[in-house]
């Protein structure tokens, strides 16, 4: 206790000296938080739309069905099998049909997805219920980046060309039913959404589909003869890697930072050290053991983290709680980056976070003011009087 | 038993290859409530044998008992102790702890005995007491003089009681009436707190003040006298070596 004394009556008594190493250690708290928040925000803010408007509770493939693969796609069509027909009749899962097609925006062929879904379906965050319009042209949804690369509008016509199951092209006139604002590309991108019994009537394909998409939180039937059932997991891998790949080098780039505060750290000490040297002579001929005088100043380097806790909360918290309320805007063109998340990221700050950043930050801060403080175990009492170094 | 007592010690010094003796075969004995000096030219080697006696080194050879502790055995720790608990250093660079105030500079050696709060500001408050700066305890040693400054240090080494006080060139950065007031001050605390007191110094005013005078040439004892206080020649018992 005594110890924590002096060193916290050090810490105040250095002034400037102490406040700003608190300053620049406290900003380093911040800034990890706030960083690694960022990333956490950024894969629960993905993951969460992605269950929402695509995933849902998980999927049965088609057994040919490779995503990665558009030639697959011939081939990946079944009859839903009865077991899966019964959820579905439930209205715990919704059948998708999913089929190669071009359309001629500009008068240039393109080739994209044609994806019929029941229009009643409320398993995905789709706003499916526009493709009920009572008209006989074909209705379509297309997704905001899908519209915009496209020139597509609401009320829009459009030419769809495809081949059936035989092989035989045909075509015709789709009208824009609406616009699906989703954080999720791959929902979006390269595709239209149909009516599924249009689709199915288009491709003559009567009562197949694609895949089967469960309502979140409900398990399914189990293994089911020709189909695969792929899990959340197992559909978010993507955006886990891509958060991963990201936040490693966030990792490095917080290291960098808190290798600069440390070295500023290092470098006070290693100065203090030699400032105070006639001091530390002082201490010892007061009847302070080298350990006491080592133990000072290693307690002061810490004493600087926990101040700069203190300070760092008294700006930092409100910040990061504003930043967790209100998001932090992307610019306008975020989907190009290859995430799928809002234009606005809300960082996510757990307390397992705060606290592993608080005990590596105050920790590292320890060792580091413990090596310079070291070089006193060397140093004899006479010299350090002298104010020289041994 | 003498309150310190050398026999023989030698202090060597490695220097550019070779050994400069600082302290050359000296036997000396000091008793308890004296008020002795050391005196001699620079590197006569009076700073070292302050050091010695005040276990912030170890003899080359020979030995030194200091409070009844042989200074050589005493491991870092216990040496620590000792001055600690039973000795007082006062430094001719005052040696402040900057970012403390006059009173926590006092009170420090204290804080360091583990002494509860309410007898620590009593002791604390009687030294400032003794040296006359009860009114500058809220200061910090650069607010003060070079004179107040040493009171604040003579304070500190005797804010504890303790048995013998070590004082390195006390006066060496003063001025002619704050030295006096210091040794008047060193003097008075000698008398009234029984405290022994040994100096090194070549300052003529502390000389004045000195009951003994030991006189060190070339790390060797050359005189060793008693003298009265204020006359510096007469009335002298002298012991040439």
């Amino acid at each position: 206790m005594f110890l924590f004394k002096i060193a916290y009556r050090n810490l105040v008594g250095a002034g400037l000296r102490t406040w700003l190493n608190v300053g620049v250690l406290s900003l380093i708290y911040v800034l990890i938080i706030w960083h690694q928040g960022l990333f956490i925000g950024m894969l629960k803010q993905a993951s969460r739309d992605a269950i929402r408007d695509e995933i849902a509770g998980g999927q049965y493939w088609q057994k040919n069905y490779d995503p990665d693969d558009p030639l697959s796609l011939d081939d990946s069509h079944a009859a839903v099998p009865p077991s899966l027909m019964e959820i579905i009749r439930r209205g715990d899962a919704v059948p998708v049909l999913i089929r190669n097609a071009s359309i001629f925006p500009g008068g240039r062929i393109q080739n994209i997805l044609l994806k019929g879904i029941e229009p009643g379906q409320n398993i995905l965050g789709i706003p499916t219920a526009l493709l009920v319009t009572g008209d006989k042209t074909l209705p379509v949804l297309a997704g905001e980046r899908m519209a915009r690369n496209n020139s597509l509008r609401p009320g829009g016509s459009l030419t769809i060309r495809w081949r059936d199951v035989h092989g035989t092209f045909d075509a015709e006139e789709g009208r824009i039913a609406g616009i699906i604002k989703t954080n999720v590309a791959s929902i979006d991108s390269g595709q239209l959404w149909v009516p599924l019994p249009d689709l199915q009537k288009m491709m003559l394909l009567p009562g197949e589909a694609t895949m089967v998409v469960l309502k979140d939180g409900l398990t399914g039937p189990g293994e089911v003869s020709g189909w695969v059932f792929r899990d959340q997991n197992f559909l978010l891998r993507d955006i886990h890697e891509l958060v991963r790949s990201k936040r490693s080098s966030s990792i490095l780039l917080y290291l960098l930072l808190l290798f600069l505060a440390l070295l500023a750290i290092f470098d006070t000490q290693v100065l203090a050290i030699f400032r105070r040297r006639r001091e530390i002579g002082t201490l010892m001929a007061m009847g302070m053991t080298r350990l006491k005088v080592i133990l000072i100043f290693t307690v002061e380097g810490m004493m600087n983290a926990l101040l700069a806790l203190a300070v760092g909360a008294v700006y930092g918290f409100p910040l990061l709680f504003i930043t967790a309320r209100t998001g932090i805007p992307l610019p306008q063109d975020y989907d190009r980056f290859g995430f799928d998340i809002g234009n606005r990221i809300l960082p996510a700050y757990s307390a397992g976070l705060v606290l592993g950043t608080v005990l590596l930050v105050t920790l590292t801060v320890t060792i580091v003011s413990y090596l310079p403080a070291r070089d006193i175990s060397r140093l004899k009492p006479t010299d350090a009087l002298r104010g020289k170094v041994s | 038993m003498p309150l310190v007592h050398i026999e023989n010690m030698v202090k060597r010094y490695p220097m550019g290859g070779q050994d400069f003796i600082a302290i050359n075969h000296i036997n000396l004995d000091f008793e308890k409530g004296e008020f002795a000096g050391v005196v001699g030219p620079s590197g006569s080697g009076k700073t070292t044998l302050l050091n010695l006696i005040g276990t912030l080194d170890t003899p080359s050879e020979g030995s030194i008992t200091v409070l009844g502790k042989q200074v050589e055995r005493l491991s870092e720790k216990e040496a620590a102790e000792l001055r600690c608990r039973r000795l007082g250093f006062i430094f001719q660079t005052y040696n402040l702890l900057p970012v403390y105030t006059v009173y926590e500079n006092v009170e420090f050696p204290l804080l360091l005995l583990g002494i509860p709060d309410g007898e620590r500001k009593k002791k604390v408050l009687d030294a400032l007491e003794w040296v006359g700066l009860t009114d500058k305890m809220k200061s910090r040693p650069d607010q003060l003089s070079g004179g107040q400054a040493q009171r604040v240090s003579i304070a500190r080494a005797v804010v504890k009681q303790p048995e013998l006080v070590l004082a390195d060139e006390p006066t060496a950065n003063l001025d002619s009436e704050n030295s006096r007031h210091i040794l008047s001050t060193m003097s008075r605390l000698n008398s009234d707190l029984k405290t022994t007191f040994i100096f090194s110094t070549h300052d003529d005013k502390v000389v004045d003040y000195l009951r003994r005078r030991i006189t060190l040439v070339d790390g060797t004892v050359s005189k060793d006298e008693v003298v009265s206080p204020g006359k510096k020649e007469s009335g002298s018992e002298s012991q040439e070596t």
